[in-house]
Protein backbone atom coordinates (compact mmCIF):
# COMPACT_ATOMS: atom_id res chain seq x y z
CA UNK A 1 0.00 0.00 0.00
CA UNK A 2 1.13 3.46 -0.44
CA UNK A 3 2.40 5.70 1.97
CA UNK A 4 1.25 8.85 0.68
CA UNK A 5 -1.17 8.77 -2.22
CA UNK A 6 -2.25 12.08 -4.29
CA UNK A 7 -5.49 11.57 -5.86
CA UNK A 8 -6.73 14.51 -8.47
CA UNK A 9 -4.84 17.23 -6.00
CA UNK A 10 -5.77 20.74 -7.54
CA UNK A 11 -3.94 24.53 -6.05
CA UNK A 12 -6.26 26.81 -7.12
CA UNK A 13 -5.55 30.56 -6.03
CA UNK A 14 -8.94 32.44 -6.82
CA UNK A 15 -10.85 30.82 -9.88
CA UNK A 16 -7.40 29.81 -11.18
CA UNK A 17 -5.99 26.71 -11.26
CA UNK A 18 -2.41 26.16 -10.36
CA UNK A 19 -1.95 22.48 -10.33
CA UNK A 20 -4.23 20.41 -11.84
CA UNK A 21 -5.51 16.91 -10.92
CA UNK A 22 -2.64 15.36 -9.82
CA UNK A 23 -2.65 12.08 -8.57
CA UNK A 24 0.30 9.79 -7.78
CA UNK A 25 1.65 7.12 -5.36
CA UNK A 26 4.68 7.29 -3.48
CA UNK A 27 5.88 4.16 -1.63
CA UNK A 28 7.04 3.71 2.09
CA UNK A 29 11.33 4.21 1.39
CA UNK A 30 10.60 5.10 -1.79
CA UNK A 31 12.37 7.98 -3.66
CA UNK A 32 10.07 10.33 -6.08
CA UNK A 33 11.31 12.89 -8.15
CA UNK A 34 9.39 15.92 -9.59
CA UNK A 35 10.68 17.12 -12.41
CA UNK A 36 9.81 20.83 -14.39
CA UNK A 37 10.18 24.38 -15.05
CA UNK A 38 9.27 27.31 -13.21
CA UNK A 39 5.61 27.23 -13.05
CA UNK A 40 5.13 23.91 -13.32
CA UNK A 41 3.52 23.25 -10.16
CA UNK A 42 6.50 21.07 -8.29
CA UNK A 43 6.51 23.50 -5.39
CA UNK A 44 3.01 23.84 -4.79
CA UNK A 45 2.14 20.02 -4.80
CA UNK A 46 4.75 19.65 -2.15
CA UNK A 47 3.14 22.83 0.07
CA UNK A 48 -0.08 21.16 -0.79
CA UNK A 49 0.98 17.35 0.30
CA UNK A 50 2.24 18.91 3.90
CA UNK A 51 -0.62 21.35 4.10
CA UNK A 52 1.69 24.42 4.31
CA UNK A 53 -0.22 26.08 1.12
CA UNK A 54 -1.00 29.48 3.17
CA UNK A 55 -4.59 31.60 3.14
CA UNK A 56 -4.40 32.75 -0.51
CA UNK A 57 -4.62 29.14 -1.93
CA UNK A 58 -7.12 26.24 -1.67
CA UNK A 59 -6.27 22.66 -2.00
CA UNK A 60 -8.75 20.25 -3.40
CA UNK A 61 -9.00 16.62 -4.15
CA UNK A 62 -7.27 14.23 -2.01
CA UNK A 63 -3.75 13.84 -0.20
CA UNK A 64 -3.79 10.24 1.97
CA UNK A 65 -0.62 10.23 4.19
CA UNK A 66 -0.51 6.60 5.76
CA UNK A 67 -4.53 6.20 5.48
CA UNK A 68 -5.79 9.58 6.60
CA UNK A 69 -6.68 11.87 4.42
CA UNK A 70 -4.61 15.47 5.32
CA UNK A 71 -7.09 18.01 3.44
CA UNK A 72 -9.36 19.27 5.41
CA UNK A 73 -7.56 17.90 8.38
CA UNK A 74 -6.84 20.61 11.55
CA UNK A 75 -3.84 22.77 11.06
CA UNK A 76 -3.05 21.47 14.77
CA UNK A 77 -2.83 17.76 13.30
CA UNK A 78 -1.35 19.07 10.76
CA UNK A 79 1.45 20.59 12.40
CA UNK A 80 1.98 17.62 14.97
CA UNK A 81 2.42 15.33 11.61
CA UNK A 82 5.06 17.78 9.81
CA UNK A 83 7.90 17.41 12.90
CA UNK A 84 6.93 13.82 13.49
CA UNK A 85 6.01 12.16 10.49
CA UNK A 86 6.40 14.74 7.00
CA UNK A 87 9.62 16.62 6.99
CA UNK A 88 10.50 19.38 4.40
CA UNK A 89 14.34 20.72 3.16
CA UNK A 90 13.93 23.59 1.48
CA UNK A 91 16.09 25.42 -1.00
CA UNK A 92 17.18 28.26 1.07
CA UNK A 93 17.76 27.00 4.50
CA UNK A 94 18.69 30.30 5.99
CA UNK A 95 14.72 31.39 5.92
CA UNK A 96 13.84 28.29 7.47
CA UNK A 97 16.34 28.31 10.58
CA UNK A 98 15.38 30.90 13.44
CA UNK A 99 18.58 33.33 12.86
CA UNK A 100 18.57 33.47 16.91
CA UNK A 101 18.59 30.39 18.28
CA UNK A 102 22.21 28.09 18.00
CA UNK A 103 21.53 25.55 15.84
CA UNK A 104 22.30 23.11 18.78
CA UNK A 105 19.11 24.58 20.17
CA UNK A 106 16.85 24.47 17.19
CA UNK A 107 17.43 20.71 16.46
CA UNK A 108 17.30 20.43 20.29
CA UNK A 109 13.40 22.06 20.63
CA UNK A 110 12.48 19.82 17.79
CA UNK A 111 13.55 16.44 19.29
CA UNK A 112 11.73 17.31 22.53
CA UNK A 113 8.63 18.40 21.10
CA UNK A 114 8.47 15.25 18.69
CA UNK A 115 10.10 12.84 20.47
CA UNK A 116 9.51 13.47 24.04
CA UNK A 117 12.78 13.85 25.12
CA UNK A 118 13.94 15.96 28.42
CA UNK A 119 16.02 19.25 27.99
CA UNK A 120 19.39 17.39 28.78
CA UNK A 121 19.06 14.30 26.66
CA UNK A 122 17.79 16.62 23.80
CA UNK A 123 21.63 18.54 23.81
CA UNK A 124 23.54 15.77 23.69
CA UNK A 125 21.14 14.17 20.86
CA UNK A 126 20.92 16.86 18.83
CA UNK A 127 24.77 16.92 19.28
CA UNK A 128 24.62 13.31 18.04
CA UNK A 129 22.54 14.90 14.78
CA UNK A 130 25.16 17.11 13.62
CA UNK A 131 27.80 14.45 13.70
CA UNK A 132 25.60 12.34 11.79
CA UNK A 133 24.84 15.28 8.81
CA UNK A 134 28.61 15.22 8.97
CA UNK A 135 29.82 18.08 10.69
CA UNK A 136 33.62 17.20 11.88
CA UNK A 137 33.21 18.98 15.36
CA UNK A 138 29.56 19.10 16.43
CA UNK A 139 30.00 20.06 19.73
CA UNK A 140 31.55 23.57 18.39
CA UNK A 141 28.72 23.75 15.74
CA UNK A 142 25.61 23.04 18.36
CA UNK A 143 26.61 26.58 19.70
CA UNK A 144 26.77 28.70 16.54
CA UNK A 145 23.74 30.34 15.27
CA UNK A 146 22.68 30.27 11.50
CA UNK A 147 24.67 33.19 9.81
CA UNK A 148 28.11 31.80 11.28
CA UNK A 149 27.43 28.94 8.89
CA UNK A 150 28.52 28.48 4.78
CA UNK A 151 25.48 27.45 2.81
CA UNK A 152 26.12 23.58 2.41
CA UNK A 153 26.34 23.78 6.51
CA UNK A 154 23.15 25.29 6.92
CA UNK A 155 21.47 22.66 4.43
CA UNK A 156 23.21 20.57 6.73
CA UNK A 157 21.38 21.39 10.00
CA UNK A 158 18.37 21.26 7.97
CA UNK A 159 18.54 17.82 6.86
CA UNK A 160 19.55 17.16 10.63
CA UNK A 161 16.40 18.63 11.50
CA UNK A 162 14.41 16.47 9.11
CA UNK A 163 15.45 13.76 10.65
CA UNK A 164 15.31 14.78 14.12
CA UNK A 165 12.00 13.79 14.55
CA UNK A 166 11.81 10.12 12.45
CA UNK A 167 9.63 11.10 9.63
CA UNK A 168 8.37 8.39 7.43
CA UNK A 169 8.60 11.34 4.08
CA UNK A 170 11.11 14.29 3.60
CA UNK A 171 9.71 16.61 1.07
CA UNK A 172 12.95 17.83 -0.17
CA UNK A 173 12.13 21.40 -2.26
CA UNK A 174 15.69 22.33 -4.90
CA UNK A 175 17.59 21.22 -1.87
CA UNK A 176 21.24 21.89 -3.31
CA UNK A 177 19.86 24.48 -6.35
CA UNK A 178 21.53 27.27 -4.26
CA UNK A 179 24.99 25.23 -3.60
CA UNK A 180 28.26 24.64 -5.44
CA UNK A 181 29.21 21.77 -7.47
CA UNK A 182 31.31 20.77 -5.01
CA UNK A 183 28.78 21.21 -1.63
CA UNK A 184 25.68 19.69 -3.94
CA UNK A 185 27.62 16.46 -4.36
CA UNK A 186 28.35 15.72 -0.67
CA UNK A 187 24.85 17.19 0.13
CA UNK A 188 23.06 14.53 -2.33
CA UNK A 189 25.12 11.97 -0.93
CA UNK A 190 24.28 12.48 2.47
CA UNK A 191 20.61 12.50 1.63
CA UNK A 192 20.84 9.02 0.34
CA UNK A 193 22.54 8.04 3.11
CA UNK A 194 20.30 9.68 5.41
CA UNK A 195 17.37 8.11 3.52
CA UNK A 196 18.13 4.83 3.41
CA UNK A 197 19.57 4.45 6.89
CA UNK A 198 15.84 6.31 8.15
CA UNK A 199 14.39 3.99 5.51
CA UNK A 200 12.00 7.21 4.78
CA UNK A 201 10.11 7.73 2.02
CA UNK A 202 11.85 11.34 -0.29
CA UNK A 203 9.92 13.50 -2.32
CA UNK A 204 12.85 15.25 -4.38
CA UNK A 205 11.54 18.26 -6.37
CA UNK A 206 14.28 19.48 -8.46
CA UNK A 207 15.20 21.49 -12.41
CA UNK A 208 18.06 19.37 -12.91
CA UNK A 209 17.31 15.82 -14.26
CA UNK A 210 20.49 14.81 -13.50
CA UNK A 211 20.23 15.61 -9.37
CA UNK A 212 16.77 13.44 -9.89
CA UNK A 213 18.49 10.66 -11.35
CA UNK A 214 21.27 10.43 -9.72
CA UNK A 215 19.19 9.92 -6.23
CA UNK A 216 15.71 8.87 -7.13
CA UNK A 217 13.77 5.63 -8.48
CA UNK A 218 10.50 7.02 -10.19
CA UNK A 219 10.24 10.36 -11.87
CA UNK A 220 7.10 12.56 -11.89
CA UNK A 221 6.97 15.34 -14.96
CA UNK A 222 5.32 18.24 -14.34
CA UNK A 223 4.40 21.01 -16.58
CA UNK A 224 1.81 23.86 -16.02
CA UNK A 225 0.36 22.29 -13.26
CA UNK A 226 0.02 18.79 -14.35
CA UNK A 227 1.78 15.71 -14.00
CA UNK A 228 2.24 14.97 -17.78
CA UNK A 229 4.58 11.56 -17.43
CA UNK A 230 5.38 9.11 -14.72
CA UNK A 231 7.69 5.87 -14.51
CA UNK A 232 10.88 4.97 -13.53
CA UNK A 233 13.82 6.29 -13.79
CA UNK A 234 15.06 4.03 -15.99
CA UNK A 235 11.86 4.92 -18.03
CA UNK A 236 12.09 8.22 -18.10
CA UNK A 237 15.69 8.41 -19.20
CA UNK A 238 16.26 5.56 -21.55
CA UNK A 239 12.44 5.99 -23.42
CA UNK A 240 10.52 9.43 -22.54
CA UNK A 241 6.85 9.33 -24.06
CA UNK A 242 5.85 12.77 -23.68
CA UNK A 243 7.46 15.46 -26.20
CA UNK A 244 7.85 17.75 -23.26
CA UNK A 245 9.96 15.12 -21.14
CA UNK A 246 11.65 14.09 -24.33
CA UNK A 247 12.23 17.56 -25.37
CA UNK A 248 13.55 18.55 -21.60
CA UNK A 249 15.57 15.03 -21.73
CA UNK A 250 17.50 16.39 -25.40
CA UNK A 251 18.31 19.57 -24.21
CA UNK A 252 20.08 18.68 -20.64
CA UNK A 253 21.85 15.91 -22.48
CA UNK A 254 23.35 18.06 -25.60
CA UNK A 255 24.51 20.64 -22.77
CA UNK A 256 26.41 18.12 -20.76
CA UNK A 257 29.74 18.18 -19.52
CA UNK A 258 31.60 15.08 -20.88
CA UNK A 259 29.54 15.93 -24.25
CA UNK A 260 31.60 17.37 -26.61
CA UNK A 261 28.99 19.68 -28.44
CA UNK A 262 30.95 22.91 -29.37
CA UNK A 263 29.74 24.34 -32.60
CA UNK A 264 26.55 22.37 -32.67
CA UNK A 265 23.12 24.10 -32.49
CA UNK A 266 21.58 22.51 -29.31
CA UNK A 267 18.18 20.60 -28.85
CA UNK A 268 15.76 23.78 -27.93
CA UNK A 269 12.21 24.41 -27.42
CA UNK A 270 10.53 26.70 -28.78
CA UNK A 271 8.99 29.46 -27.24
CA UNK A 272 9.41 30.04 -23.18
CA UNK A 273 7.52 29.16 -20.31
CA UNK A 274 4.16 31.12 -19.45
CA UNK A 275 3.93 32.51 -16.45
CA UNK A 276 0.66 31.13 -14.34
CA UNK A 277 -2.50 31.37 -15.89
CA UNK A 278 -1.03 31.85 -19.29
CA UNK A 279 -0.66 28.13 -19.76
CA UNK A 280 -3.29 27.00 -22.81
CA UNK A 281 -6.10 24.96 -22.16
CA UNK A 282 -6.11 21.42 -22.60
CA UNK A 283 -2.46 19.90 -22.95
CA UNK A 284 -0.34 23.22 -21.48
CA UNK A 285 2.45 22.14 -23.37
CA UNK A 286 0.46 21.91 -26.72
CA UNK A 287 1.60 25.10 -28.13
CA UNK A 288 5.03 24.77 -27.74
CA UNK A 289 4.66 21.26 -29.23
CA UNK A 290 5.71 19.85 -33.03
CA UNK A 291 3.52 16.42 -32.32
CA UNK A 292 -0.34 18.92 -31.51
CA UNK A 293 -2.96 18.56 -33.29
CA UNK A 294 -6.80 19.52 -32.54
CA UNK A 295 -6.95 16.79 -30.05
CA UNK A 296 -4.59 18.22 -27.53
CA UNK A 297 -7.53 20.91 -26.78
CA UNK A 298 -8.26 18.37 -24.30
CA UNK A 299 -6.20 17.16 -21.64
CA UNK A 300 -5.87 13.22 -21.99
CA UNK A 301 -6.42 10.87 -19.48
CA UNK A 302 -3.22 9.08 -18.14
CA UNK A 303 -2.34 5.44 -18.89
CA UNK A 304 -2.85 3.11 -16.06
CA UNK A 305 0.62 1.47 -15.69
CA UNK A 306 3.64 2.00 -13.99
CA UNK A 307 4.94 4.09 -17.01
CA UNK A 308 2.24 6.64 -17.57
CA UNK A 309 2.13 9.67 -20.45
CA UNK A 310 -1.00 12.34 -20.83
CA UNK A 311 -0.43 12.81 -24.36
CA UNK A 312 -2.53 12.18 -27.26
CA UNK A 313 0.59 11.27 -29.62
CA UNK A 314 2.77 10.30 -27.37
CA UNK A 315 6.71 8.79 -28.35
CA UNK A 316 6.87 5.21 -29.27
CA UNK A 317 7.98 3.15 -25.97
CA UNK A 318 10.05 1.06 -28.01
CA UNK A 319 12.25 3.84 -29.16
CA UNK A 320 15.33 5.12 -27.24
CA UNK A 321 15.43 8.42 -26.11
CA UNK A 322 12.21 9.45 -27.77
CA UNK A 323 13.09 9.17 -31.68
CA UNK A 324 10.57 8.68 -33.67
CA UNK B 1 44.52 39.03 -36.22
CA UNK B 2 45.19 37.99 -32.91
CA UNK B 3 46.81 39.79 -29.87
CA UNK B 4 44.81 40.43 -26.62
CA UNK B 5 41.84 42.56 -26.21
CA UNK B 6 41.82 42.38 -22.14
CA UNK B 7 44.71 41.64 -20.09
CA UNK B 8 45.28 41.24 -16.50
CA UNK B 9 48.81 41.31 -15.78
CA UNK B 10 49.61 40.37 -11.84
CA UNK B 11 46.42 41.52 -10.57
CA UNK B 12 45.22 41.56 -6.76
CA UNK B 13 42.16 42.52 -5.15
CA UNK B 14 41.97 43.18 -1.52
CA UNK B 15 39.09 44.54 0.28
CA UNK B 16 38.73 45.88 3.76
CA UNK B 17 37.50 43.40 6.17
CA UNK B 18 33.92 43.56 7.19
CA UNK B 19 35.43 43.19 10.58
CA UNK B 20 36.59 45.70 13.08
CA UNK B 21 41.07 45.80 13.08
CA UNK B 22 41.15 42.56 11.02
CA UNK B 23 43.19 42.27 8.13
CA UNK B 24 41.86 42.52 4.72
CA UNK B 25 40.55 40.11 2.78
CA UNK B 26 41.83 39.54 -0.59
CA UNK B 27 39.32 38.71 -3.46
CA UNK B 28 42.11 38.00 -6.29
CA UNK B 29 45.87 37.14 -5.55
CA UNK B 30 48.24 37.80 -8.38
CA UNK B 31 45.99 36.86 -11.59
CA UNK B 32 46.35 37.04 -14.70
CA UNK B 33 44.98 36.59 -17.81
CA UNK B 34 44.63 37.17 -21.59
CA UNK B 35 41.73 37.70 -23.20
CA UNK B 36 42.83 36.72 -27.25
CA UNK B 37 41.23 38.64 -29.99
CA UNK B 38 38.36 36.51 -31.72
CA UNK B 39 38.16 33.59 -28.80
CA UNK B 40 35.61 32.94 -26.67
CA UNK B 41 37.19 32.33 -23.29
CA UNK B 42 35.59 30.84 -20.34
CA UNK B 43 36.29 31.59 -16.54
CA UNK B 44 34.87 29.01 -13.87
CA UNK B 45 34.59 28.93 -10.52
CA UNK B 46 32.55 28.43 -7.39
CA UNK B 47 30.89 31.19 -5.07
CA UNK B 48 33.85 32.78 -3.41
CA UNK B 49 35.94 32.19 -6.13
CA UNK B 50 36.83 35.55 -6.99
CA UNK B 51 34.55 35.32 -10.48
CA UNK B 52 32.55 38.51 -9.86
CA UNK B 53 35.59 40.52 -9.16
CA UNK B 54 37.24 39.53 -11.98
CA UNK B 55 34.32 40.70 -14.23
CA UNK B 56 34.70 44.17 -13.11
CA UNK B 57 38.10 44.45 -12.88
CA UNK B 58 37.92 43.41 -16.74
CA UNK B 59 35.26 46.19 -17.05
CA UNK B 60 37.39 49.01 -15.36
CA UNK B 61 34.35 49.29 -12.56
CA UNK B 62 37.05 48.78 -10.12
CA UNK B 63 40.82 49.18 -10.02
CA UNK B 64 43.34 46.51 -8.52
CA UNK B 65 44.92 46.52 -5.45
CA UNK B 66 48.38 45.56 -7.60
CA UNK B 67 48.64 44.47 -10.86
CA UNK B 68 47.53 46.14 -14.39
CA UNK B 69 44.51 45.90 -16.67
CA UNK B 70 45.06 46.38 -20.14
CA UNK B 71 42.50 46.95 -23.27
CA UNK B 72 44.79 46.31 -26.18
CA UNK B 73 48.33 46.34 -24.98
CA UNK B 74 47.35 49.92 -23.10
CA UNK B 75 46.67 50.40 -19.68
CA UNK B 76 42.93 51.03 -18.41
CA UNK B 77 43.80 50.89 -14.71
CA UNK B 78 44.14 53.95 -12.69
CA UNK B 79 43.25 56.31 -15.67
CA UNK B 80 40.34 58.76 -15.58
CA UNK B 81 37.21 58.10 -16.92
CA UNK B 82 37.43 60.70 -19.77
CA UNK B 83 40.14 58.75 -21.18
CA UNK B 84 38.44 55.20 -21.50
CA UNK B 85 35.38 56.61 -23.77
CA UNK B 86 36.52 53.69 -26.60
CA UNK B 87 37.19 51.44 -23.93
CA UNK B 88 33.11 51.81 -23.02
CA UNK B 89 31.94 51.15 -26.16
CA UNK B 90 34.02 48.16 -27.03
CA UNK B 91 33.70 45.34 -23.80
CA UNK B 92 29.80 45.42 -22.86
CA UNK B 93 28.32 43.33 -20.50
CA UNK B 94 25.29 40.89 -19.85
CA UNK B 95 24.28 40.19 -16.31
CA UNK B 96 22.79 36.74 -14.77
CA UNK B 97 19.26 38.11 -13.70
CA UNK B 98 17.11 40.07 -16.32
CA UNK B 99 14.75 40.36 -13.95
CA UNK B 100 16.71 42.87 -12.39
CA UNK B 101 19.16 44.28 -15.14
CA UNK B 102 16.40 45.89 -16.61
CA UNK B 103 14.07 48.71 -15.80
CA UNK B 104 10.49 47.14 -15.84
CA UNK B 105 8.51 50.10 -16.54
CA UNK B 106 11.13 51.10 -19.16
CA UNK B 107 10.18 50.90 -23.25
CA UNK B 108 12.24 48.78 -25.02
CA UNK B 109 13.53 51.31 -27.25
CA UNK B 110 14.40 53.34 -24.88
CA UNK B 111 16.28 50.27 -23.18
CA UNK B 112 18.21 50.04 -26.11
CA UNK B 113 18.94 53.91 -26.88
CA UNK B 114 20.26 54.55 -23.80
CA UNK B 115 23.90 53.04 -23.99
CA UNK B 116 24.33 54.72 -27.84
CA UNK B 117 22.88 58.02 -25.71
CA UNK B 118 25.21 57.46 -23.03
CA UNK B 119 28.29 56.60 -25.25
CA UNK B 120 27.61 59.48 -27.82
CA UNK B 121 27.25 56.21 -30.35
CA UNK B 122 25.97 58.35 -33.67
CA UNK B 123 23.12 56.29 -35.06
CA UNK B 124 20.03 56.62 -36.33
CA UNK B 125 18.24 55.46 -33.51
CA UNK B 126 15.22 53.72 -34.81
CA UNK B 127 17.00 51.99 -37.31
CA UNK B 128 20.02 51.01 -34.98
CA UNK B 129 17.13 49.68 -32.38
CA UNK B 130 15.32 47.83 -35.38
CA UNK B 131 18.21 46.11 -36.23
CA UNK B 132 19.75 44.97 -32.48
CA UNK B 133 16.02 43.35 -31.81
CA UNK B 134 16.48 41.33 -35.47
CA UNK B 135 20.06 39.91 -34.19
CA UNK B 136 18.20 38.71 -31.33
CA UNK B 137 15.48 37.63 -33.15
CA UNK B 138 12.71 39.77 -31.58
CA UNK B 139 10.01 41.69 -33.82
CA UNK B 140 10.31 45.27 -34.33
CA UNK B 141 7.26 45.91 -32.16
CA UNK B 142 8.75 44.76 -29.40
CA UNK B 143 10.88 48.23 -29.34
CA UNK B 144 7.24 49.46 -28.18
CA UNK B 145 6.28 47.53 -25.03
CA UNK B 146 7.67 47.61 -21.69
CA UNK B 147 10.98 44.94 -20.32
CA UNK B 148 8.05 43.59 -18.07
CA UNK B 149 5.61 42.21 -20.42
CA UNK B 150 8.54 39.58 -21.47
CA UNK B 151 9.36 36.62 -20.23
CA UNK B 152 13.23 35.77 -18.43
CA UNK B 153 14.54 34.53 -21.97
CA UNK B 154 13.23 37.02 -24.24
CA UNK B 155 14.30 39.77 -21.96
CA UNK B 156 17.91 38.51 -21.58
CA UNK B 157 17.89 38.94 -25.44
CA UNK B 158 17.23 42.01 -24.76
CA UNK B 159 19.84 42.44 -22.40
CA UNK B 160 22.12 40.96 -25.36
CA UNK B 161 20.70 43.56 -27.70
CA UNK B 162 21.28 46.11 -25.31
CA UNK B 163 24.62 45.70 -25.29
CA UNK B 164 25.66 45.02 -28.67
CA UNK B 165 24.04 48.38 -29.32
CA UNK B 166 27.63 50.29 -29.34
CA UNK B 167 29.08 47.63 -31.27
CA UNK B 168 31.57 46.06 -29.01
CA UNK B 169 34.20 43.73 -29.58
CA UNK B 170 34.52 42.34 -26.41
CA UNK B 171 31.18 40.90 -24.66
CA UNK B 172 31.60 40.02 -20.80
CA UNK B 173 28.94 37.45 -19.61
CA UNK B 174 28.18 36.82 -16.16
CA UNK B 175 26.31 34.23 -15.34
CA UNK B 176 24.37 35.01 -18.49
CA UNK B 177 22.05 31.84 -18.78
CA UNK B 178 21.89 30.79 -14.92
CA UNK B 179 18.66 32.05 -14.01
CA UNK B 180 17.08 30.91 -17.26
CA UNK B 181 14.46 27.83 -17.43
CA UNK B 182 16.55 24.82 -19.32
CA UNK B 183 14.44 24.61 -22.54
CA UNK B 184 14.67 28.40 -22.99
CA UNK B 185 18.82 28.51 -21.82
CA UNK B 186 19.28 26.60 -25.23
CA UNK B 187 17.92 29.13 -27.16
CA UNK B 188 20.07 31.84 -25.54
CA UNK B 189 23.12 29.40 -25.93
CA UNK B 190 22.39 28.92 -29.59
CA UNK B 191 21.84 33.11 -30.22
CA UNK B 192 25.29 33.81 -28.21
CA UNK B 193 26.82 31.17 -30.78
CA UNK B 194 25.67 32.98 -33.84
CA UNK B 195 26.16 36.28 -32.58
CA UNK B 196 30.00 35.52 -31.49
CA UNK B 197 30.29 34.29 -35.30
CA UNK B 198 28.32 37.16 -36.75
CA UNK B 199 30.02 40.43 -34.83
CA UNK B 200 33.05 38.57 -34.82
CA UNK B 201 33.22 39.43 -31.01
CA UNK B 202 35.20 38.07 -28.28
CA UNK B 203 33.18 36.26 -25.45
CA UNK B 204 34.34 35.95 -21.77
CA UNK B 205 32.19 33.95 -20.24
CA UNK B 206 31.69 33.97 -16.45
CA UNK B 207 30.04 30.88 -14.94
CA UNK B 208 29.56 28.19 -12.31
CA UNK B 209 28.86 26.07 -14.81
CA UNK B 210 31.24 23.69 -16.47
CA UNK B 211 28.78 22.43 -19.17
CA UNK B 212 27.68 25.40 -20.26
CA UNK B 213 31.49 26.51 -20.24
CA UNK B 214 32.65 23.49 -22.54
CA UNK B 215 29.31 24.12 -25.21
CA UNK B 216 30.47 27.71 -25.60
CA UNK B 217 34.23 28.02 -25.09
CA UNK B 218 37.54 27.83 -26.94
CA UNK B 219 39.47 28.41 -23.28
CA UNK B 220 38.76 28.15 -19.90
CA UNK B 221 40.95 29.30 -16.97
CA UNK B 222 39.85 27.85 -13.30
CA UNK B 223 39.17 30.20 -10.75
CA UNK B 224 39.72 29.05 -7.16
CA UNK B 225 39.65 30.98 -4.05
CA UNK B 226 41.10 34.34 -5.83
CA UNK B 227 43.47 32.75 -7.92
CA UNK B 228 43.50 30.63 -11.34
CA UNK B 229 44.38 27.39 -10.64
CA UNK B 230 44.29 25.92 -14.80
CA UNK B 231 43.99 27.15 -17.32
CA UNK B 232 43.92 25.95 -21.33
CA UNK B 233 41.86 25.25 -24.33
CA UNK B 234 38.97 23.68 -23.14
CA UNK B 235 39.08 20.43 -25.43
CA UNK B 236 42.46 19.66 -23.06
CA UNK B 237 41.07 20.86 -19.74
CA UNK B 238 37.46 18.96 -19.95
CA UNK B 239 39.33 15.88 -21.22
CA UNK B 240 42.46 15.92 -19.21
CA UNK B 241 42.40 18.02 -16.55
CA UNK B 242 45.47 18.73 -14.75
CA UNK B 243 44.77 20.31 -11.54
CA UNK B 244 43.07 18.15 -8.22
CA UNK B 245 40.58 21.12 -7.69
CA UNK B 246 39.48 21.18 -11.63
CA UNK B 247 39.25 16.88 -11.49
CA UNK B 248 37.18 17.67 -8.46
CA UNK B 249 34.60 20.03 -10.34
CA UNK B 250 34.54 17.68 -13.09
CA UNK B 251 33.63 14.66 -11.06
CA UNK B 252 31.01 16.54 -8.61
CA UNK B 253 28.62 17.67 -11.68
CA UNK B 254 25.63 14.92 -11.64
CA UNK B 255 25.28 12.95 -14.38
CA UNK B 256 22.04 11.81 -16.31
CA UNK B 257 21.73 8.18 -14.94
CA UNK B 258 19.20 5.51 -16.31
CA UNK B 259 18.34 4.40 -12.74
CA UNK B 260 20.30 4.29 -8.98
CA UNK B 261 22.95 1.73 -8.47
CA UNK B 262 23.21 1.30 -12.65
CA UNK B 263 25.83 3.15 -14.62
Amino acid sequence: MALLKLQSLSVAHGDLDLVSDVSFDVHAGERVGIIGESGSGKSLTALAIAGLLGEELRSRGSVHFDGEELIGASERHLSRLRGDRIAMIFQEPMTALTPTKRVGVQIGETLRIHRGVGRRASQIAAVELLGRVEFSDPQRYARMYPHELSGGQRQRVMIALAIAGDPDLILADEPTTALDVTVQRKILELLDRLVREENCALVLIAHDLAVVSTICDRVVTMYGGRVVETGSVADIIDHPRHPYTAALLATSSAIAVDVESRGTVLPSIPGSVPSAGHFPGGCPFRDRCSSATSACLEFPLMESGSHRVACWHPLDENSERGSR
Amino acid sequence: MSGSELQLVGVSKTYPSPGWGRDEVAALTDVSLDVVRGQSLGIVGESGSGKSTLARLLLALEQPSAGRVLFRDEQISGRAERDLRLFRRSVQIVFQDPMSSLDPRMKIHDILAEPLRALGVEVDEAERVRSLLESVELPPSAAKRCAFQFSGGQRQRIAIARALGPSPSVLIADEAVSALDVSVRAQILNLLSSLVTDFDLTLVFISHDMAVIRHLCDAVAVLYRGSIVETGLTSDVFRSPREAYTQELLAAIPRIRAGRGRD
